[in-house]
């Protein structure tokens, strides 16, 4: 019997799943661990789900322009972190110039709303003028061309940004309406104002982006010629055009995206970009690269379980200072999910069913 | 009237002279038909008049308009709609989302409605299914939504690249007597096809095609009943 077993299963599978197994008995046991040394109780956890939530949407704001870059194109836009960065970090100046003025104070929401305007512009901005000098002129080159392009477009932006706004870390004026928990209703709900705030917003994003590909004519065009470039271009559909509409619209995520993550975390500086945009990738492929809703999905996951992973798990296992230890979770679910379902939880497979 | 006029075109694939010299005219209100052996260039021809491909040398005029030069959705937007070979429908919209795309050069809602309606009456199966996606339909229902979604362009001319291919014979017949229909209601139509006995016996001129030059030319009948044709693209009959 387990010589047919091994005819079946070469001996990278079978390591494969060994680790798979080893993985999945750690994660159980150490989540045994913690909860049954009854550390943490149950606001604390709930606190967690909610950070994980929040910073979880933002991950997904990001993701999505990934997805539908790679959608159209079929193209790893690795500037996407860079697009992110650009529209908070120009942001910033219009934030610190707000709130000397005290219009921060005075018109919390619009200042919000300006600062969003801001860095929406500016991330639709250089996210279109990448697409149409840096991988335009490559479109029909073979795919790992426009890739290797994009790590290089990274970099330069990276660089740009610090050259313009300098190399420092900048920290994010504070909102003080938004301090504290949430009031509302004529009760302290348990979540705090900032990050119900980055919820609600990055949710009506999300819903104002699924109904503009679904139901919009521009979003019809933009899968029509996500699935067959030459029959849209038959159709009178201008490719090039959807294509910079594509980008428009991951760019002005990536821009509400920036606003957020800055509410959340206060600092911006020039490299600030990399780690979010490598985490929404990671989100992407985890729902399946090239599926809206996977994107979503993908983000919300991973910031919940990066959020509650390191203490859940890591703290059982006896690992000191398990926060350190994020990054880790976040990509070695990446590398997980590239082994045992590299179409993502939404996968192609499903996602043509479902259509 | 010479409604579309090919002017000496030659086209390559990169090195490959894949048309050398072909000039055909298509009057309003023909069918007029493309046959040949594969790889002859009928489809190179389609794509050339559409767009997709540019000719080196020689022009397309629709009426004394150059089509030659333009991008393929601009060729569109001027009256010329190729439904091409495969269908190629978009498998993962709707019955309704590609034939909202195919109206997508389009502002004349009325207009647009009404060619809706026409095209559910030609082809009541995509009525009955138009929420449904494309990518669930049979071969036979993908290709009336191919020829839908190009008719709601409302365009001049309808360029047909092998509306026969891989569909039962009923369903060849349903395609053919379509063809006819449309062309009764006065739509210009530049097909292509591999069955040159369906072709020749809907159209009413046809040019026969052999490796990248017009070999014969003439009326649909005559070239019917011409012993080099018969021998060749009719099987002998």
């Amino acid at each position: 019997m387990f010589h047919r077993f091994m005819r079946r299963h070469d001996t990278t599978d079978i390591v494969m799943w060994l680790i798979g197994f080893g993985l999945l008995a750690a994660v159980i046991y150490g989540s045994f661990v913690t909860l049954s040394s009854g550390k943490y109780d149950a606001s604390v956890w709930l606190d967690f789900t909610i950070f994980g939530l929040a910073q979880g949407s933002v991950y997904a704001l990001i993701a999505l322009g990934y997805t539908l870059v790679y959608g159209i194109l079929f193209m790893i836009n690795f500037a996407h972190g860079e697009v992110f960065t650009g529209g908070v970090f120009t942001a910033y100046f219009v934030a610190i110039a707000l709130e000397n003025s005290g219009f921060i104070e005075r018109h919390w929401v619009l200042s919000l709303l300006i600062l969003m305007a801001v860095a929406m512009t500016v991330s639709v901005l250089v996210a279109v003028v990448l697409e149409r000098i840096a991988y335009r002129p490559l479109r029909g080159a073979p795919r790992l061309v426009p890739l290797i392009t994009a790590i290089g477009a990274s970099f330069f932006l990276q660089y740009t940004y610090r050259g313009i706004y300098g190399s420092g870390i900048k920290t994010y004026p504070d909102f003080p309406a938004l301090d504290g928990k949430l009031n509302m209703f004529g009760r302290e709900w348990p979540i705090l104002t900032v990050q119900a705030l980055v919820i609600v917003v990055a949710a009506l994003m999300m819903i104002f982006l699924y109904w503009y590909v679904q139901k919009t004519k521009a979003g019809k065009a933009m899968r029509a010629v996500a699935e067959d470039k030459e029959a849209a271009a038959l159709m009178g559909i201008d490719v090039d055009r959807v294509i910079v509409n594509t980008f428009a619209l991951g760019g002005s995520m990536a821009g509400v995206a920036g606003i957020l993550y800055a509410l959340l975390f206060k600092q911006v500086n020039a490299f600030m970009g990399f780690i979010p945009g490598i985490k929404a990738f990671t989100a992407a492929v985890l729902g399946g690269i090239g599926n809206v809703p996977g994107a979503m999905l993908g983000g919300l996951f991973l910031g919940i379980v990066e959020s509650l992973g390191p203490s859940l798990i890591l703290d059982g296992l006896g690992i000191p200072s398990p926060y350190q230890l994020k990054d880790a979770i976040a990509f070695t679910l990446l590398v997980l999910v590239l082994i045992f379902r590299p179409s993502g939880i939404m996968g192609e497979r499903l996602s043509e069913k479902k259509a | 009237m010479t409604l579309l006029k090919l002017d000496n075109i030659h086209t390559y694939y990169g090195n490959i002279h894949a048309l050398k010299g072909i000039s055909i005219t298509v009057d309003e209100g023909e069918i007029v038909t493309l046959i040949g052996a594969n790889g002859a260039g009928k489809s190179t021809t389609l794509k050339t008049i559409s767009g997709l491909l540019y000719p080196r040398q020689g022009k397309v005029y629709l009426n004394d308009e150059v089509l030659t030069k333009h991008a393929a959705h601009e060729i569109v937007k001027m009256g010329v709609i190729h439904v091409p070979e495969g269908r190629r429908v978009f498998a993962r919209l709707t019955v309704m989302e590609n034939l909202e795309m195919g109206a997508f050069t389009r502002k004349d809602k009325g207009g647009i409605q009404q060619d809706l309606d026409r095209v559910f009456e030609l082809f009541p199966r995509l009525k009955e299914r138009r929420s449904q996606v494309a990518g669930t339909l049979s071969g036979g229902e993908q290709q009336m939504l191919a020829m839908g979604r190009a008719l709601m362009s409302n365009p001049r001319i309808l360029l047909l690249d092998e509306p026969s291919m891989g569909l039962a014979p009923v369903l060849v017949d349903l395609i053919f007597d379509t063809i006819r229909e449309l062309n009764e209601q006065g739509m210009t139509i530049l097909l292509v096809e591999q069955n040159a006995l369906l072709a020749l016996d809907v159209a009413n001129r046809g040019y026969v095609l052999e490796t990248g030059v017009i070999a014969l030319a003439g009326d649909a009948k005559e070239l019917a009943n011409d012993p080099q044709v018969k021998e060749v693209y009719l099987g002998g009959a």
